[in-house]
């Protein structure tokens, strides 16, 4: 059932927050064993909140727009009393004193958080599989990745443990696992939802974002969360734009470009089946009356290069205040130095030491400029050929990932190989721009493909209604 | 650089670490085609300007609650090994 169904059957009181999530309490215990989308369930605190719900609209009172809806948080943003862990040991046991502005927004929408999700460690990886709590399964094939780093907030929603959720996209952290899960993702424009009380990954590429089943469950969810707020200084000054009321307004005369470089024969590594959903979309766009045509974007290639340094060098930064002086793990030493490299050596997972290593040797005297200072050049390219793009077109359309979803230890030992499938995704995080993914059929496995639509900043209204056009004429998805 | 980040790291972890990132810095090498002579870097994706808040008084930490969640903590504060005088 959609999040907009149960939100208006609970404030009119046709049903119950609280039969609404004991019914999801019910497929989670079903299924949750084998998926593993949550480092916890909150069984106890979400049906305290489904009852205090239910006694407000008994009461007369509106609760809010997500008035009884279930959704689950990924384990990176801050909850006042409920562990946060980033799935990492170095913050294992440790009890933020404060809430996210997401997570209160949620709150005051009436929203019932059931459970934290699983992530690869910090945000840092494409599969799940970096967690130091064991890997999260694709609920359409257990067997593969759920994508990563929001693997559990897209397993979540694809096993209809919650209609909606919350993920954190860096580089494509919300858009690859929706699309590897079958499910709805948008990374907003940068700015456009508060990250105060979102533990910091790469500052100055970081958003949060949505998860949800349809496009228009993802729309009310992005309403809730955006929003000025003084807590984060980036976060942009403007009223979010209403996107409720522009869904369904199609694209009769909107123009839209394939990025050439990131859709077959530009680059290599996308898979037949994925470039050929891609041209049914795009025909799709066309027969709603869109004018769609391959453009080129050139710098975009260039931006995975880029991200690998410019992304580990600002977590490195980031990363500096685990030292084991006012939270999380400590391992004790004799002086304070082997307690910071003990601690450190021990609450970190492989894959944040490599990127903690790789940004402090691009942030080091002598190889700055060969590196964070060439990647920062190449982010202005990136920047110019969107500004360019979008002088001539309102969207850009590319794949959301190059293929659908791997197997499980298929790519953990090389991350080059990794890294590879965030290619199509780090050029918004770079421009700062939003992007969101829509399932649209299946690959020749039978698993979802996602297709990216991209905008400029603050584009969402247009993004999004690309995005129910493409809903809309999908083929059928994965069958779970 | 291990020693830089402050990271412990046996002579095997070592070893895979280096064949790892000299990869992850050759694909990065792919930027060398590019002529970035007159092109200005891009720190951040917002033209960023110092944000201010109002000079009022809001809501606070709780001490207790920040201290509880620390490792060790001795007269309301927090308690580290010695940083002077190391090898002692």
């Amino acid at each position: 059932m959609s999040a907009r169904r149960i939100a208006d059957e609970v404030r009119s009181g046709v049903r119950s927050a609280r039969s609404v999530l004991d019914d999801h309490l019910e497929v989670i215990a079903a299924r949750e064993p084998e998926i593993h989308a949550f480092n916890v369930v909150l069984v106890d605190e979400a049906r305290a909140a489904a009852d205090e719900i239910d006694s407000r609209v008994a009461a007369g009172e509106d609760p809010g727009p997500l008035a009884g809806v279930p959704v689950a948080v990924k384990d990176n943003m801050c909850t006042r009393g409920i562990p946060t862990t980033c799935s990492s040991r170095i913050l294992e046991g440790w009890i933020p004193p404060y809430d996210a502005t997401v997570v209160e927004r949620l709150a005051a929408a009436g929203a019932v958080m059931v459970g934290k999700t699983n992530l690869d460690e910090f945000a840092m990886g494409s599969s799940t599989e970096n967690s130091a709590f064991g890997v999260t399964r694709n609920p359409l094939d257990t067997t593969k990745v759920p994508g990563g780093s929001s693997g559990g907030s897209a397993a979540a929603v694809a096993a209809g443990f919650v209609p909606l959720s919350l993920g954190s996209d860096t580089g494509g952290s919300i858009r690859q696992p929706a699309a590897l899960c079958g499910v709805v993702g948008v990374k907003p424009t940068y700015g456009a939802v508060s990250r105060y009380g979102l533990v910091a990954f790469a500052s100055s590429l970081d958003q949060i974002g949505p998860f949800a089943r349809t496009v228009s469950d993802a729309a009310l969810l992005l309403e809730v969360i955006s929003g000025h707020d003084p807590l984060d200084s980036t976060s942009i000054p403007e009223a979010p734009a209403d996107l409720t009321s522009v869904l369904d307004r199609g694209v009769e005369g909107m123009r839209i470009g394939i990025i050439e470089e990131l859709s077959g024969d530009g680059l290599d590594g996308i898979a037949g089946d994925v470039q050929a959903r891609l041209g049914e979309a795009a025909a799709a766009l066309e027969a709603a009356g869109a004018t769609v045509e391959t453009t080129s974007v050139p710098s975009t290639v260039y931006g995975l290069s880029a991200y690998y340094v410019i992304a580990p060098a600002e977590a490195s930064s980031n990363l500096a205040r685990y030292d084991g002086v006012r939270f999380g793990l400590r391992v004790d030493a004799l002086t304070s130095g082997d307690m910071h490299t003990a601690t450190r050596t021990a609450g970190f997972g492989d894959e944040v030491k490599r990127r903690i290593m790789l940004g402090t040797y691009a942030l080091s005297a002598g190889y700055y400029d060969a590196y964070y200072g060439k990647s920062q050049k190449v982010r202005t390219l990136i920047v110019e050929d969107f500004a360019r793009a979008y002088s001539r077109y309102d969207l850009l359309l590319s794949p959301t990932s190059p293929t659908t979803a791997f197997s499980l230890g298929e790519k953990t030992a090389d991350p080059m190989t990794m890294y590879l499938t965030d290619v199509c995704t780090i050029p918004s995080n770079l421009a700062g721009h939003p992007s969101m993914s829509v399932p649209f059929g299946v690959g020749d496995d039978g698993m979802p493909v996602g297709v990216q639509v991209l905008a400029p900043a603050m584009g969402e209204p247009a993004m999004f209604r690309a995005a129910a056009v493409l809903e809309a004429a999908a083929p059928p998805g994965a069958a779970s | 650089m291990a020693e830089l980040a402050r990271l412990a790291l046996t002579d095997d972890e070592l070893n895979a670490f280096t064949v790892q990132l000299a990869a992850i810095l050759d694909h990065a090498a792919d930027l060398d085609a590019l002529d970035l002579a007159d092109v200005e870097p891009t720190a951040h994706p917002l033209p960023l300007v110092n944000v201010f808040r109002e000079d009022v008084i809001g809501p606070t930490s709780d001490r207790d609650e920040v201290l509880a969640a620390a490792p060790s903590v001795e007269d309301n504060q927090f308690r580290v090994p010695p940083v002077l005088g190391e090898g002692q």
